[in-house]
């Protein structure tokens, strides 16, 4: 086990690495400069500024600079952020993100296992059919429409919840319902699709030979085995979810790493692009690792091909 | 012999896009305490549904038209879910066909073992687990301790169909149903499953049902076998009665197709294929697939005809005013051998029960 988290953490470094050279010589393919009143500046503020940031310098040599820094743990400071260095600023507004991220994470997946076994458990019948039209809403749906409607209803009209901004736990609760409609709906679909098969399984048949009555077949037998294929889906759900939030943060108004990263790309701020990009890439691996280490100690199959590979 | 289990009448449709399927049609048997009754059949002919409905594990579109499955004098198939539950795993136990797919490849294989405990015995978790060992041990799983903890993939096809055995006698049930335990493994496997499942029955004392096509494999371990055809139960006695004195020509047409040591040649074959059970033949449903048919037979279904106290067969050419019929030859020396076979042999099985 050991030796396979030493080799994907390889891998992982490898990846960051390939995606920060990558990164790096498009964004410079990007038009226009990081100063926003280009047009009035002279020859003379053009090639001072340039100096200052580096930007002088051939793009190689530039590249070479910011991967050396890189190595020291250096992101470089944002050009629009009152120079502040990049990290801090990921920092400060990573964790209205990652709260919205997980609790729509959390809640999406959960009541999608739950509905989808349901689904399955009552195949056939109005409640399967509820549940299936629900999901394909929920899949059809973008979430900043969703977020739009609960916006306009649940805040604006009857006023339950803050309109937007951040401040505390009751203004998350909009923006992670928008956010988890859609892994709701995808892992309600997938669950049941398996369940269903999993159900008609030789050894729920031995289950239930054995006395158990249907809810403690479920419980005991059927809920993880059919769990095993919806945690593939699990690492690509999350990926939506980062890229998702960017549109729904904006929304919400939530000084989250999302809109940053918009306002990073409209501006040319180099050094915050390229920070939140490693940055996002790392969080997405990181999240296909625990995927796969997930899966194999739901999936005993696995956990020994995991063995004997090293 | 007390019956402990008794079918009656038992009668079950499927509903189906293109109609009711009647795949049972009015069986009955009786199991008496501490015998293997066989129940042998080619696919399709209800073997499988008439055992499903006595542990009420049907499938959701199957229909009870009919009859009554009296366990100890109680009629199973009016049982509430919830003391099915308990008798299902505890007094009556099931044993799958196929071991690759039975377990729960999740589960490590002790915890499946001791899983009825857990359900039915007012049971810690401790001692289900060493009555688990035990029971692994019994079945013969090699180092069944250090084993407990591992996953059915890690197990050998032989060696998870004992564990899917131990799972069904955890709890010394009184009746036993194998649903083909032996049909999806090697020859050699079969041959040790089928002892195992004798032995076992002498330590616990159950009573066994036993669904099978093999024909090689009733003649080991059954007492009693009862032959079905087209949902129907067509003929039934002592195991030496149905092998050297067959009477229905489905019987013969079976037993003409296995293959014996003195088969030489092409091996016999019955001509045709089973009726469409959604409009069932109004007279014997073998008639249209037999050689010796009677033109009453397409008319109307024989009633069973005695042989012998323990044996009977529905065929109407044991009526008295049948013409005879003279057998295959294969079933002629089969014929000729019960005599010197069978006298001991039914003795035998009577001290037994």
């Amino acid at each position: 086990m050991t030796k396979y988290l030493i080799k994907r953490i390889c891998y992982l470094v490898l990846t960051l690495f390939i995606v920060a050279s990558v990164t790096f010589f498009m964004m410079k393919l990007m038009p226009g400069t990081p100063y926003t009143n280009q047009e009035k500046l002279s020859a003379d503020q053009l090639r001072i500024m340039n100096e200052q940031y580096g930007l002088n310098k051939p793009i190689l040599e530039q590249y070479w600079i910011y991967i050396v820094g890189l190595l020291h743990g250096d992101f470089g400071t944002s050009f629009q952020f009152n120079n502040q260095p990049v990290l801090g600023l990921i920092m400060s507004r990573l964790a209205p993100s990652l709260q919205i991220g997980a609790q729509a994470m959390i809640l999406g997946s959960g009541l999608g296992i739950l509905l989808g076994a349901v689904a399955a458990i009552r195949k056939n019948t109005w409640v399967d059919g509820v549940a299936t039209f629900f999901s394909i809403l929920g899949i059809s749906i973008p979430n900043f429409v969703l977020a739009v409607l609960l916006q306009f209803f649940l805040a604006f009209k009857l006023q339950m919840f803050p309109i937007a901004l951040w401040d505390g736990f009751s203004s998350s609760i909009l923006p992670t319902l928008a956010l988890a409609v859609a892994p709701l709906a995808n892992t309600a679909r997938f669950m049941r699709t398996e369940m269903v098969d999993v159900l008609s399984s030789d050894y729920i048949e031995l289950a239930k030979a054995k006395g158990n009555s249907r809810w403690q077949t479920v419980a005991k037998h059927a809920l993880r085995n059919s769990m095993i294929p919806v945690v593939t889906i699990i690492g690509p759900m999350a990926v939506n979810l980062m890229t998702g939030s960017l549109v729904v943060e904006n929304i919400f108004s939530i000084p989250g790493i999302g809109e940053q990263f918009v306002k990073s790309i409209m501006t040319n701020d180099y050094p915050t692009i390229m920070g939140l990009t490693i940055f996002y890439s790392f969080l997405l691996m990181v999240i296909i690792l625990v995927v796969d280490i997930l899966y194999g100690i739901i999936d005993p199959r696995i956990r020994l091909s995991e063995k004997g590979a090293n | 012999m007390a019956n402990i289990l008794e079918v009656k009448n038992l009668s079950i449709d499927f509903k189906t896009y293109a109609g009711d399927v009647h795949a049972i049609r009015d069986v009955s048997f009786e199991l008496k305490k501490g015998e293997t009754l066989a129940i042998v059949g080619e696919s399709g002919s209800g073997k499988s549904v008439t055992v499903r409905s006595i542990m009420g594990l049907l499938a959701s579109n199957a229909q009870v038209k009919g009859g009554t499955v009296k366990y100890h004098g109680d009629d199973l198939l009016k049982k509430p879910e919830k003391e099915m539950n308990q008798i299902r795993g505890n007094e009556i136990s099931m044993i799958f066909q196929d071991p690759m797919t039975s377990l729960d490849p999740t589960m490590p294989i002790g915890k499946q073992v001791a899983e009825p405990l857990l359900i039915h015995k007012a049971m810690n978790k401790e001692d289900a687990m060493k009555r688990a060992l035990t029971v692994l041990d019994l079945v013969g799983i090699p180092n069944a301790k250090e084993r407990m903890k591992d996953y059915p993939h890690q197990f050998s096809g032989g060696q998870r169909q004992r564990i899917v055995i131990a799972i069904a006698i955890v709890d010394y049930p009184q009746v036993l149903i194998a649903d083909e335990p032996t049909t999806a493994l090697d020859v050699t496997v079969q041959a040790q499953i089928i002892d195992l499942m004798k032995e076992l029955q002498r330590k616990i004392e159950t009573s066994i049902i036993f669904i099978t096509h093999d024909l090689g494999v009733v003649a080991g371990i059954a007492d009693r076998v009862a032959v079905m055809y087209a949902g129907k139960i067509i003929e039934y006695g002592l195991v030496d009665e149905i092998f050297y004195q067959p009477k229905h020509p489905y019987t013969w047409g079976l037993l003409n197709s296995m293959p014996t040591l003195d088969t030489a040649g092409k091996l016999e074959a019955i001509p045709g294929t089973p009726p469409d059970l959604l409009d069932p033949p109004k007279g014997d449903a073998f008639a249209p697939r037999n050689p010796y048919a009677l033109q009453i037979d397409t008319e109307e279904m024989p009633p069973f005809f005695e042989v012998s106290k323990t044996h009977y067969a529905a065929t109407w050419l044991l009526h008295p005013d049948a013409p005879q019929v003279e057998p295959p030859a294969a079933i002629k020396t089969l014929m000729a051998k019960y005599d010197e076979v069978a006298p001991q042999k039914v003795g035998q099985t009577d001290g037994k029960g």
